[in-house]
């Protein structure tokens, strides 16, 4: 824009304009900065075992976990990421078809105020602390499960897979409702034109449409378990142990680092190694997130 | 005459059967959810009193009430939300109003996302060797807060977003062909049409730090502490950690006390909960557009 012409709009609002622009850009990348961060603090305590301890094989290949043995300590994640891996596998064979069928009633059935009210019991249920989740398999569940099964400890891959599993339902149910609202109608009135039943038209017509965002919803409720942290510590019995059955207790990679994190030196070889614990949980549940992302972007372009 | 037939008949047995599983899918859900809730306040509701929230936790932590660990808990959320509620805003400000439609954004969307989905011990870790350690706060109410509150700023950031892409796009046309620069538009019509949503952000906010116990454990709360905080440099007791701590660290502990401070807890994240549910439903019925 040539000087001659032009108005000079350059008066107090204008620079006003310009710095606000330049605070909210700054809270804006705000985030980028927190997730780059969170990735270089974490990598900067672990790096030293990172570099000169770590001994992958042993690390992904080894059941043996002491790492507060001082003679010949241990490094071995395998039984930690089983007891997660379980932990998680049986909340999700509990959560998924919970949550599908809810999000199905939910949103292809239910009308009206019972609507309503169901969402926002969902809503409610999906707030409650994992604290206090960890609280109900310690107290509840324990002596329940050692009664109805007639196991000596009830601290197991059962009782913490039961708990994380009613956790997840709730954001998955959310989301899948989310996927299934997000059918446009024609689509339905389409297949009830060609005099299809309720049930036809959701498992022909709705579910197929709605198949990325379920995923999603899957993969969304697999990471929230597989960084669950206070209620696996307090329900799973915290003993290191490839279970198995239902009814062992098992450790995952989580509860490690809550339960022994306050008890290890800043800098030594125990205190880096949980660091590393925590860079891999990170890339993990980066990769789950991206995934999940992509598919429930997927669906809105096409 | 229109007859049901054999075909009609089977479907209609198959339409009530496949409602009645949806409904009990649905039943099974909640059920176990509320008995559960009727077991806390069953077993806790005795204990509960005026003296037990306001007096402090005596002989071990065996008997007394609570009241260190719920200043506590209101010190951290308090500072989270002076970090978290100014940064979300801008954040949200920013991508709604701001950002193009480019890579940079998509990266930024990215990031919240993960913050949300980041595990709450990866962000206590990072809590840690970031501001308990690296910048020197050492284990204070300042390091556990700004750990609380990153890991809720994807919480503000959505529902504020929200709310300002509500805001029809007609109003802030309106406002700049009357020459008023962004900033004005967005400070003179765009928030204050959005206010109310912006709230209903922050109260769930409030209630997600005050539940959360993994990310404060290394950073700034104290399984016990004889004093009570003076300031943000401070240690502090929390709600949350107090419950994993008379649960499992406390010896002797009476049945009913570990789960009248499980109540307590609960009882305020779903007060929060519903606080801010209330307030979106009445503001849906206000809607003038």
């Amino acid at each position: 824009m040539s000087h001659n012409h032009a108005i000079d709009r350059r008066n107090l609002d204008w620079y006003i304009d310009k710095a606000v622009q330049v605070l909210v850009f700054i809270g804006g990348i705000s985030a980028v900065i927190f997730i780059v961060g969170i990735f270089l603090f974490i990598t900067k305590e672990g790096i030293g075992f990172l570099i000169n301890t770590l001994d992958l094989q042993e690390f992904f290949g080894s059941p043996y976990w002491e790492p507060s043995d001082e003679d010949a300590p241990e490094y071995g994640i395998l039984a930690l990421m089983a007891g997660t891996a379980s932990v998680t596998g049986l909340a999700m064979l509990i959560a998924i078809p919970f949550s599908l069928g809810s999000a199905i009633y939910v949103a292809e059935f239910a009308t009206g105020k019972t609507r309503e009210w169901l969402k926002i019991l969902i809503e409610l249920l999906a707030a409650i602390p994992s604290v206090v989740w960890g609280f109900i398999g310690l107290t509840i569940m324990n002596p329940l499960i050692i009664e109805l099964f007639d196991v000596p400890v009830g601290l197991t891959v059962l009782n913490a897979g039961i708990i994380l599993g009613l956790m997840a339902a709730p954001i998955m149910t959310s989301i899948a409702e989310d996927a299934l609202k997000a059918v446009p109608d024609r689509y339905r009135e389409a297949a009830e034109a060609l005099g299809a039943t309720r049930w036809q038209i959701i498992f022909k017509t709705v579910l197929p449409a709605a198949k990325n965002g379920l995923l999603g919803a899957v993969l969304l409720g697999v990471g929230r378990g597989f960084g669950e942290t206070m209620a696996v510590l307090m329900a799973t019995g915290h003993a290191v142990n490839i279970p198995g059955s239902v009814f062992d207790s098992v450790r995952a990679l989580t509860a490690t680092i809550a339960a022994e994190l306050g008890e290890t030196a800043v800098g030594s070889d125990h205190y880096q190694v949980l660091f590393t614990i925590g860079l891999f949980l990170f890339l993990i549940t980066f990769l789950i997130n991206l995934t999940a992302d992509l598919i429930v972007r997927g669906i809105r372009n096409s | 005459m229109f007859a049901a037939t054999e075909l009609n008949k089977k479907n209609q047995r198959t339409e009530k059967l496949v409602r009645i599983l949806f409904v009990m899918m649905a039943g099974l859900l909640i059920l176990p959810v509320l008995i559960i809730l009727t077991t806390l306040v069953y077993k806790g509701g005795g204990i509960l009193s005026i003296d037990f929230l306001f007096t402090n936790p005596t002989n071990g932590m065996t008997e007394g009430g609570i009241f260190p660990a719920l200043l506590g808990t209101i010190w951290l959320v308090v500072v989270a939300l002076l970090i978290s509620v100014p940064l979300g805003i801008a954040a949200a400000i920013y991508l709604s109003e701001y950002a193009p439609d480019n890579w940079g954004t998509r990266l930024i969307n990215l990031a919240i996302i993960n913050l949300a989905g980041v595990p709450s011990i990866v962000h206590a870790l990072f809590g840690l060797g970031a501001f308990v350690i690296f910048f020197e706060f050492g284990t204070s109410i300042l390091a556990a807060s700004l750990t609380l509150a990153i890991m809720t700023l994807p919480v503000v950031i959505v529902a504020t977003r929200e709310s300002l892409q509500a805001v029809p796009h007609a109003f802030r046309e309106a406002c700049w062909n009357m020459g008023a620069t962004r900033w004005q538009t967005i400070r003179r019509v765009v928030l204050p049409n959005a206010v109310s949503g912006i709230l209903t952000g922050v109260i769930l906010e409030v209630s997600r730090s005050a539940g959360e116990t993994a990310p404060i454990m290394f950073t700034g709360a104290v399984f016990f502490s004889p004093f009570l905080p003076q300031g943000v440099m401070d240690q502090t007791m929390a709600m949350s950690l107090h419950l994993f701590v008379v649960s499992t660290q406390v010896p002797n502990v009476p049945e009913n006390l570990p789960y009248g401070v499980a109540l307590v807890l609960i009882g305020m994240v779903l007060i929060m909960n519903s606080i801010s549910i209330a307030f979106r439903m009445h503001l849906r019925g206000k809607k003038k557009w």
